[in-house]
This record gives C-alpha cells, sequence and structure tokens, in this order.
C-alpha cells in the first residue's frame, strides 16, 4: 500500500499514461460531435495596411463550404484587452498572418481549401519589423511583463563602473523562438441558446472562460471549457488564443458544432513567441571578483497589438551581489506577431547574457567560474533588500561540480583535443521565482474510503494531475488509489493556470488544505464517513497571501560539456548535469522529466533554435519543425537533472517551488561557455552554428 | 475542394501511358515530398500514379560487378543492404545522414532523387518564387537564403538540391535508367539535374512522364592494397540528426605510392544539382596525396561560388569539410 510518507516525493508514473499511450486521452480537436464542421482560417498576406477588398464567392461554390467568416459579415465582438482577440472586427492589418477570414466546411479539406480560394485585396503600408539597437521607436516600458519595473537603479553604476579594477562589457543577441508545442492549438466549439461550451487547448481555462465572456457579451457561467488533455504550451497556451475565439464565433453563426486546429505552419504569427533581444552587460568588479558594478540593458521589441515584453534584466536583480547596479529595458512597437510568454520568459534570454557575462569577468579575473559565484552569492535578494525563504545556489554549485568532475578541468580555453575535436565544458546558474496564485479546490469522501478530489488545474503534460493526487493522498492519508482527481474544467472550482510554474504550488496548496480539513471532519465525526459522504472546500485567497516579506526563487546549476568539430565548426553536446534546489520534490519522476525537458530545451536555443524575421515580408521563414530545429534525441546523449533537499517553510504546505521553467534558465549560457572553453571562441548570439562559430577559426 | 485522382497501374508501360497522357499528372513513390508539397498547395496534381509497387523493388549485382538499384526501393532498405554497406559505404552513409528512420522506411531511391528544393518561399504558396510560379521574382536572394546555393545558381534561383543520396552516387558515378513516352534512355546521374539559368522551374531533364526505374553503380573502385573501397560521405549540420546538409561531400580516393591515383569527389548543399568537383578531381590526378595539395585543387573547385548576403559561410565549410574528408581518406590508404 502506498501511504501518506511514501506517497509525496514518490516516483509515480503520470494517472493518465495509459491513456495517453494508448490514444485514449482526448485532445481538444477530438471530442467527437456528431454534427461538427471544420474551420481553416485566412492568414494575412501584408504585414502592415488594410483589407481593401475580400472576395469570397470562389471559396462558397464548393457545397461543402457552409460559410466565410471575414470583417464584413463576422458577429460583433466586445473589447478586451488582447487585441490579438478581437478577429475580423476591422480591415486594419497589424501583422502578417494576423487571422482575416474563416473557411467552415463539412470537412477539414473542404475547409482548408476555401481557405485557400479566399482573395484578398489590400492596401499595404510600409512595414518595419526588424529589431535593432539604435531602432528609433525604442522607448522605456514602464512595467515589464506586466508586473515588473521596466528600469531599477541601485547606488551609482556609472562612478563605481569607472574606477572598478576589472571592467567587462559585452553585448548578447538571442533570436525570436518559439514555442511550439506537440498539441497545437486547438477548439470544438458549440452553443446551446446563449451557453457556450469549448473543448479548447490552453494553459489555464479560466482565463479563456472570462474572456471569451467577454467577448461575446455573455456571463462568465455560461461559458464552460474543458481542457482535460492539453499536449503542451510553454507559455503559448497561457492566455485565450485566435483559434478559440474563432471556433466559438463560427460555432455560433453556423449554430453547430465547429472544430478548429491552428496548422502548424500558422502557429508562429498567431500563438506568440519570444521576442529577440539584445542585451549589454557591464560589470566592474574588484580583482578578487567581488561584482560592484553590474548593468545589464536590454533592447527588445513588442508588437503593435500587444504589451508584453521580454523581462531579460530581471535575473540581475536577483543573482549576486551588486551594490551599484542598473536594470534597464528598452522596447520598440514594430509590425510583428504578438511576442508573449515563452518557458522561462524573461529568465531565460536574460540568464544567457547574465551567466555568459559572468564566465566572462571569471576569465578575466583569473577565477573559477563555480568559484566567483559562490563569492558573489548575497544573503538578501539585492534589488528588494529582502531575505531569501531559502538559497541554495551554492549548495548546488558544489554539488553539481562534484558530480560533473569539474574540478578535474584545466581551465585554458582552447587546448583539448580529442582527434580533430575539441573538448571543452562550461557552467552557469539557474533560477526561477516562487509564483503562488490563488486557488479554489473541493474534496468528498464516500463511506467506502475513496476521496474525489476537485480542482481546475491543467496539466499539460507536466503530470500535474498525478501530483496533485499525491498531495491529496498525503493530506488524507489514504492511499493513492483511492484518490480520484478530476481537473480541466470550468466545471471544478476556481483554479489559476499552469504558468509561471505556479501551478503545482497554487492548486496543490487548496487541495491540501481542503484534504486536511476533510480528515479533520472525519476525525471528528469518529473516524468514519457518513453514508451522504462529507465534503468540504477551500480557497487559498488569503493564504498565499503569507511569505511576502521573504524573497522566494528556486535555484541551479548547469555544468555541459560539449565537443567541436575543428574542420566543420559543429558543436555537439556530450553531456549536461543539473542539480536543482526548488524546495520539496513532490514526484521524483515527472519532476525529473521537467528538469531535463527544460534543459533539452536550453539546449535547442544554444546550439540551433531561432527563427528569420523576413524583412520583406514580415513574417518568420521557417514555420515547420524540418526549418524550425529543435534538439532530437540525438543531440542529447547523456543528461541528468539532480536536486538537493531543500526544506523552505515560506512557501506552502507542500514545501515545493515551481520546477516546469527552471531547467531551461542557464542551460543556453552554460553550453556556450563550455564552447568557450573548447575553443576559446566566445559567441554572444545565439544560436551557435557553424555559420557563426566558423568564421572564427583561423 | 481539390480533388485528384488515384491510379495505381500493374506495369511500368501503364503507368508511363497514364501520366504522359495527363499534363497534371505526377508519380507517387514513397510520397514522403509530393504528398507534403500537395498539402502546402505547392502541388496541384490532378492524377497521382502510384509506382511503389511497380516491380522496381530489387537490389541486384549487375554483369560487371555493379549494382542495380530499383527505384522503388526504400531508403532504409538500401543503406542496410549488405552489398552496399561492403562495397558502397558512402552510400549507406549517405542514406542513414538523411531524414528520420520512419520516413526513411517510407522515402523510395526514385523520390529521393526527384524530391524537391526546401527553399522555405518555394514551399510557401503566399509569396513569389520563380521555381514555383515561373517570372514571379525570387525572394530567396534578399530573404532567407543562409542554406541556399553558392555554385550554379542565377539571378533567377539559388535553390539547392537538398538529396544526400543524390551527392553519393554523383562520386559513384552512377547512372540513372529510365523509361518513357518516347522508350527507354540513360543518363549519368550528374546530367539528371539542372542548373537553374532562366528556367529555376526545370529542376531536372526529365520530360512529363519519364520515370525512373532504375540506379546502375559501376562496381566500386578498390584501392590498391585493400580491398576495401575508401570513400566516405561526410554531412554537416545544424543538428545531429533529422537536418538538412549545410555542406556534405562525397569523395572516393586511391593512393598510391603516396600520389593520387584516381580521386571522384562531389558536394552537397552548394548547388541546385549534386556539384561533382570535375576540376578538383583533374588537378588533383597524379599529384602527390598531401594537404596542401588538397586545399589548393578544392578552393580551384570553390573559386566559381558566388555567395550572397548569409550563405558566405558554405564556401569556408566546403572547403574544410571536403580537405578534412580527403586527408582522412588518404591517411587511410
Ligand atoms: C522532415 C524531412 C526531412 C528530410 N530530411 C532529408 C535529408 O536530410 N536528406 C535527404 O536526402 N532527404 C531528406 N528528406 C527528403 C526525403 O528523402 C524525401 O522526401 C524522400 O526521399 C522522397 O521519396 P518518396 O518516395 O517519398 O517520394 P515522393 O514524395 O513520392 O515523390 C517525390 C517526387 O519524385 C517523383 N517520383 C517518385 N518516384 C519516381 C520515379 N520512379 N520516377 C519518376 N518520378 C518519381 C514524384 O512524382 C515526386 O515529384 C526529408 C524529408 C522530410 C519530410
Ligand atoms: S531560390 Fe528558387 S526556389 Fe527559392 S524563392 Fe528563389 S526561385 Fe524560388
Amino acid at each position: 500500500m502506498t501511504t501518506m510518507e511514501h506517497t509525496l516525493g514518490a516516483s509515480i508514473a503520470r494517472l493518465e499514461s495509459r491513456a495517453k499511450v494508448t490514444g485514449t486521452a482526448r485532445y481538444a480537436a477530438e471530442y467527437v460531435t456528431d454534427d461538427a464542421l471544420y474551420a481553416w482560417p485566412v492568414p494575412a498576406g501584408i504585414a502592415r495596411g488594410e483589407i481593401t477588398a475580400v472576395h469570397t464567392e470562389a471559396a462558397m461554390t464548393d457545397p461543402a463550404v457552409v460559410v466565410v467568416l471575414t470583417h464584413q459579415n463576422a458577429p460583433r465582438l466586445h473589447p478586451v484587452e488582447d487585441r490579438t482577440l478581437t478577429l475580423l472586427q476591422s480591415s486594419h492589418i497589424a501583422h502578417r498572418g494576423q487571422y482575416i477570414a474563416l473557411a467552415v466546411a463539412t470537412s477539414l479539406e473542404a475547409a482548408r481549401s476555401a481557405a485557400g480560394a479566399v482573395l484578398v485585396q489590400y492596401k499595404a503600408d510600409h512595414h518595419d519589423v526588424v529589431l535593432a539597437e539604435d531602432h528609433p521607436g525604442l522607448y522605456m516600458p514602464e512595467e515589464i511583463d506586466g508586473l515588473w519595473p521596466g528600469t531599477r537603479e541601485h547606488g551609482d553604476f556609472d562612478t563605481v563602473y569607472a574606477t572598478a579594477e576589472i571592467r567587462t562589457d559585452a553585448v548578447y543577441t538571442t533570436p525570436p523562438m518559439h514555442n511550439h508545442p506537440m498539441e497545437p492549438h486547438a477548439a470544438t466549439a458549440l452553443w446551446d441558446g446563449d451557453a457556450l461550451t469549448v473543448y479548447d487547448s490552453n494553459q489555464g481555462s479560466v482565463t479563456v472562460q472570462h474572456t471569451l465572456a467577454q467577448l461575446f457579451g455573455i456571463d462568465a457561467g455560461q461559458v464552460r471549457v474543458v481542457s482535460e488533455h492539453v499536449g503542451g504550451g510553454f507559455g503559448s497556451k497561457g492566455t485565450a488564443r485566435p483559434h478559440v475565439v474563432l471556433a466559438a464565433m463560427a460555432a455560433r453563426v453556423v449554430g453547430r458544432p465547429v472544430k478548429l486546429a491552428v496548422p502548424r505552419n500558422h502557429m508562429p504569427a498567431v500563438v506568440g513567441h519570444r521576442a529577440p533581444t539584445i542585451q549589454r552587460i557591464r560589470i566592474g568588479a574588484g580583482r578578487d571578483g567581488c561584482i560592484q558594478a553590474l548593468a545589464h540593458e536590454v533592447v527588445t521589441c513588442t508588437s503593435m497589438v500587444g504589451r508584453f515584453v521580454e523581462a531579460a534584466a530581471l535575473p540581475s536583480r536577483v543573482m549576486y551581489i551588486a551594490p551599484n547596479s542598473r536594470t534597464a529595458h528598452r522596447v520598440t512597437r514594430l509590425d510583428i506577431p504578438a511576442p508573449s510568454w515563452m518557458r522561462a520568459p524573461g529568465e531565460c534570454p536574460g540568464m544567457f547574457a547574465l551567466e555568459s557575462a559572468i564566465d566572462e569577468l571569471a576569465y578575466v579575473c583569473g577565477i573559477d567560474p563555480v568559484e566567483l559565484r559562490i563569492r558573489n552569492d548575497p544573503q538578501v535578494e539585492p534589488d528588494s533588500g529582502l531575505p531569501f525563504s531559502s538559497r541554495h545556489l551554492t549548495e548546488c554549485l558544489r554539488e553539481g561540480a562534484r558530480r560533473f568532475g569539474w574540478h578535474e578541468r584545466d581551465p585554458s580555453p582552447g587546448t583539448r583535443y580529442e582527434g580533430r575535436l575539441l573538448i571543452g565544458s562550461g557552467v552557469a546558474a539557474s533560477m526561477y521565482p516562487v509564483v503562488i496564485l490563488p486557488s479554489r479546490a473541493e474534496v468528498r469522501a464516500d463511506p467506502d474510503g475513496h476521496y474525489w478530489v476537485r480542482v481546475n488545474a491543467t496539466d499539460i503534460g507536466t503530470g500535474a494531475r498525478t501530483v496533485l493526487a499525491q498531495i491529496a493522498a498525503d493530506a488524507l492519508t489514504a492511499p493513492l488509489g483511492y484518490v480520484h482527481i478530476s481537473i480541466g474544467s470550468t466545471d471544478l472550482p476556481e483554479a489559476p493556470l499552469a504558468g509561471g510554474s505556479s501551478g503545482t504550488a497554487s492548486w496543490g496548496w487548496a487541495v491540501h488544505n481542503a484534504c486536511v480539513r476533510l480528515r479533520g471532519l472525519i476525525e471528528h465525526s469518529g473516524g468514519s464517513v457518513p453514508a451522504g459522504g462529507l465534503s468540504v472546500s477551500a480557497d487559498t485567497t488569503e493564504d498565499v497571501k503569507s511569505g511576502q516579506e521573504y524573497a522566494r526563487c528556486a535555484f541551479g546549476a548547469q555544468f555541459a560539456e560539449v565537443q567541436v568539430d575543428t574542420d566543420t565548426a559543429e558543436v555537439r553536446l556530450r553531456r549536461l548535469t543539473g542539480v536543482f534546489a526548488a524546495g520539496r520534490i513532490l514526484n521524483a519522476r515527472t519532476a525529473r522529466s521537467q528538469f531535463i525537458g527544460g534543459m533539452t530545451m536550453g539546449l535547442s536555443m544554444a546550439l540551433m533554435e531561432g527563427s528569420t524575421m523576413d524583412p520583406e515580408f514580415g513574417d518568420y521563414a521557417e514555420r515547420d519543425f524540418a526549418s524550425y530545429h529543435v534538439a532530437v534525441c540525438a543531440d542529447v546523449p547523456a543528461i541528468e537533472a539532480h536536486w538537493i533537499d531543500e526544506e523552505d517553510p515560506h512557501l506552502n504546505p507542500m514545501h515545493s517551488k515551481g520546477i516546469g521553467e527552471i531547467g531551461i534558465v542557464g542551460t543556453a549560457a552554460a553550453v556556450a561557455n563550455a564552447v568557450h572553453h573548447a575553443t576559446g571562441v566566445r559567441v554572444r548570439t545565439l544560436p551557435i552554428r557553424p555559420d557563426t562559430l566558423l568564421p572564427h577559426f583561423a | 475542394m481539390k480533388t485528384f485522382r488515384y491510379e495505381r497501374p500493374a506495369d511500368p508501360a501503364a503507368a508511363v501511358t497514364l501520366v504522359a497522357g495527363t499534363p497534371g499528372a505526377r508519380y507517387l513513390a514513397g510520397g514522403t515530398n509530393l504528398v507534403d508539397l500537395m498539402k502546402l498547395g505547392v502541388e496541384t496534381p490532378e492524377l497521382l500514379v502510384d509506382v511503389s509497387r511497380l516491380p522496381f523493388g530489387e537490389v541486384e549485382e549487375t554483369d560487371t560487378g555493379g549494382l542495380r538499384i530499383g527505384a522503388a526501393v526504400r531508403g532504409s532498405r538500401l543503406a542496410a543492404h549488405l552489398l552496399v554497406r561492403e562495397r558502397y559505404p558512402a552510400l549507406s552513409q549517405a542514406l542513414l545522414s538523411g531524414a528520420s528512420a520512419q520516413l526513411r522506411n517510407a522515402a523510395t531511391i526514385g523520390g529521393n532523387l526527384l524530391q524537391r528544393t526546401r527553399c522555405l518561399y518555394f514551399q510557401d504558396v503566399s509569396k513569389p518564387c520563380n521555381k514555383r510560379r515561373p517570372g514571379s521574382g525570387c525572394p530567396a536572394r534578399e530573404g532567407a537564403h543562409r542554406d541556399l546555393a553558392v555554385l550554379g545558381a542565377s539571378e533567377h534561383c539559388i535553390a539547392t538540391n537538398t538529396s544526400d543520396l543524390a551527392v553519393a552516387l554523383a562520386a559513384l558515378d552512377a547512372t540513372v535508367h529510365l523509361t518513357g513516352p518516347a522508350g527507354v534512355r540513360s543518363l549519368p546521374l550528374t546530367d539528371l539535374y539542372r542548373l537553374p539559368g532562366d528556367e529555376p522551374e526545370r529542376d531536372t531533364v526529365l520530360r512529363h512522364g519519364e520515370l525512373i526505374t532504375s540506379v546502375e553503380l559501376p562496381p566500386p573502385p578498390h584501392s590498391a592494397r585493400s580491398r576495401a573501397p575508401l570513400m566516405v560521405y561526410r554531412k554537416v549540420r545544424d543538428r545531429a540528426s533529422y537536418a538538412f546538409a549545410l555542406v556534405s561531400v562525397a569523395a572516393v580516393l586511391d593512393v598510391r605510392d603516396a600520389a593520387v591515383h584516381e580521386v571522384r569527389l562531389a558536394f552537397g548543399g552548394l548547388a541546385a544539382r549534386p556539384w561533382r568537383a570535375r576540376e578538383a578531381e583533374q588537378a588533383l590526378q597524379g599529384r602527390p596525396a598531401t594537404e596542401e595539395a588538397f586545399v589548393e585543387a578544392v578552393r580551384t573547385e570553390l573559386s566559381a561560388c558566388r555567395p550572397l548576403r548569409e550563405n558566405g559561410y558554405k564556401l569556408a565549410l566546403a572547403e574544410r569539410l571536403a580537405v578534412a574528408v580527403l586527408a582522412d581518406l588518404a591517411g587511410q590508404g
């Protein structure tokens, strides 16, 4: 029997794993409704301008085509904050690929072909789509990623930097990147009078519910969103996306269920992406490697329809002692698809720059990069001055160094040959903040010993469903097999999204509270459950306000070994070791998957990932998996994730920190630092591919 | 909706008749390229004639000790074939370096040779492309062309041929056997492909309805000392697997008494066809097999390169790769 002590932290397989591998787990586009129609969207063919005419006659000639919606005949939507969602409302085009029409037909093939037959005429304006360091439109945003101030200053950076014994100054750039979850954004929508049901692929159905209610001018209570299984999101499904709006709109017009799955090659333009960054980092330090002045200045871009700003300088507010610091963002609005969250937005590109710069500083000072980081490890968070609830970066660095065999390493760059290969290793730190949001949950006990947990959590493939069941079993002191969990529907108690690595902590807290109280009730009634069962619900709105007197973050350290072919400049990873301090690990198996999944994504970012903005057309050139490269199995020979036991009482009853994003943070720097160690070449522009590295070879 | 007919004729003659008689007809083999292009709207055939089950599924030794490979042989099968692995290892390496295991299980030799370019504009019907829509323009010249051609391109098109197989076959002096409305004919593989010139829409010299029936290899070259053929295929790519070549090289080298007795060299990723480096070969013939000689010869060959903004790296890459491959082979001999 799996008992309380063993349940939490145990290596338990996903509860839905059998359903997934046998194909019975249903995804949003797979809900079969008898008379469903299929929708295929039409993307705008220009990057900026107006639609002057739309001809749908040719598209309508196929009797299988039921309707073609355009801005001329689409139902009016009520305004919402995210302007990418007020679809088909005007003739204005804000970026290429923006959806401007929708073909609805009795088969997918007919819908696709009708979409292709819609003739659109435009009046194109000049578009501006390329980010540059000196772009005239750059301004300093007050807020970044909706939460943090754009600029922070401490002390007097300029003076202290100018007089520092050691100074580094370098610019790092990251390209646009796309989330590309395996399951594309998809929805099946159906109306019953004024009540809307959507089966939708998202990271949080409550936001989708409220957004749809607003857009269609109905009560949130009339919108039901079901998201039982979601095939990944990486941030791009954190909010409602165009597909679900269009599916609901079409279903309303035709009075039948409508399915819409975003074609892979539309995704780069309509579901968000990581914006490119140009980051300048200047560090002033003593010869002992102690940082006295740090400036992290970010230039990035956003779209005409959104305000999202990649908060890349944030890590420099948290990572190292820096009595004099400046962290600032400048952003410009371009005629591009709207950037948005992508796994560890801000931290991920920001830590590539910061952790590369720290490596450069270590070389200049002649200090081991592990040691240099430890020397600069702060007691309190540099920006807020708050004490850390727990911070075990040093322990992660030491443990990682030990496991990796770091100390046998000869620090001199460009010297280790194996035949025609150069070998090198690099280290970088990882960091991700703790985010906890209010959640509700409900649990019912039946007299037969079974428990039914209800919470509108979303499992985007992470194992959330399983971990929540473990949390419940633990709190109930019940065997896992007696805990039944329902997630992924707005019929369930309201809960926040799977984003910001906040899910397990937020949902789990509510589940835990409900279960603990239920156990109390059962004990109170003499240990048995009455015939009608017992139910308890919890709401953590007040609970989550605790802990604010601490700076709370997860930390980690990653060590990479690479080989570089001296003939071709091909870089291949040999091994990657990560050690993380992320509070209590609640399920060893799914946690390991999160860590190594993040690290693999970070490896892709280092060596192959990136989208090319086409200046002439204003879209991203790579729109399939043949051209948008992410790591394949052969790229990931040996990858290990470990964690240290971290006890932190200032988090939540499970004592856990989020683990969904930290794995991607720092990997790219560890790899780039390893490339430097192997070759002596410092590559500050990602991805590091033969075309970027080869010119540095003599 | 765009519909099409599908036929699966029992013999080659019937297949040829069907395609030759229908201007919008295409042969269908594994479908891994053609069907993708149909989904993208790049290809809109009215008739698909399935040739994947015609009697071209054999790999046989020829009377002269060479190898005849049926056009419908699947990539994975050919790569694993004992005779190929023993006598033409570069061919096996080329196949295995291409696509993924799943794709190789489906893809045929004929289809592989006739796969279309991966130029991103070619695959995007919302944009101009001279190869897809003659006269509409070539946005790749100014746009995303990191992967595209540095040799033999024209102002009208800078697409590359992306078949790994074709590069190995070019170095192995393969012959392509065809049957068509006007009867059978055979071509050296290198003559199958065209450079774009002012007709980039024509990838090959094939006439409408011509069917590849087999590819034939002459007996493998042998070095004087060993029976093992000294040949190799090496591909540079953005990730360890499942990526098209940035540049690739297929080379055969026979060194006797420290001099080049026989050399054959072909590049992939540089041009609209596998680039047989005849100038380099000539320059090396009879010369001492030294790294300096290799560098000089390869430079001569590549002096015709006309790189654009973002594909200039291919020049240095091709040179380093070819020299490394030749030096390796010379070292083994
Ligand atoms: C994601 C991806 C990655 C890939 N990576 C690589 C790679 O790294 N290297 C590489 O070399 N290839 C790669 N490929 C391409 C792959 O090798 C080709 O798609 C495949 O070889 C085509 O073979 P097929 O039998 O499926 O051809 P089909 O798609 O059936 O046909 C392709 C073309 O050949 C014509 N055709 C087929 N057979 C004959 C015949 N006998 N006579 C005349 N015409 C014929 C068809 O009419 C069509 O025009 C990749 C493909 C994909 C999708
Ligand atoms: S390079 Fe050739 S295939 Fe590519 S856009 Fe130009 S014409 Fe078309």
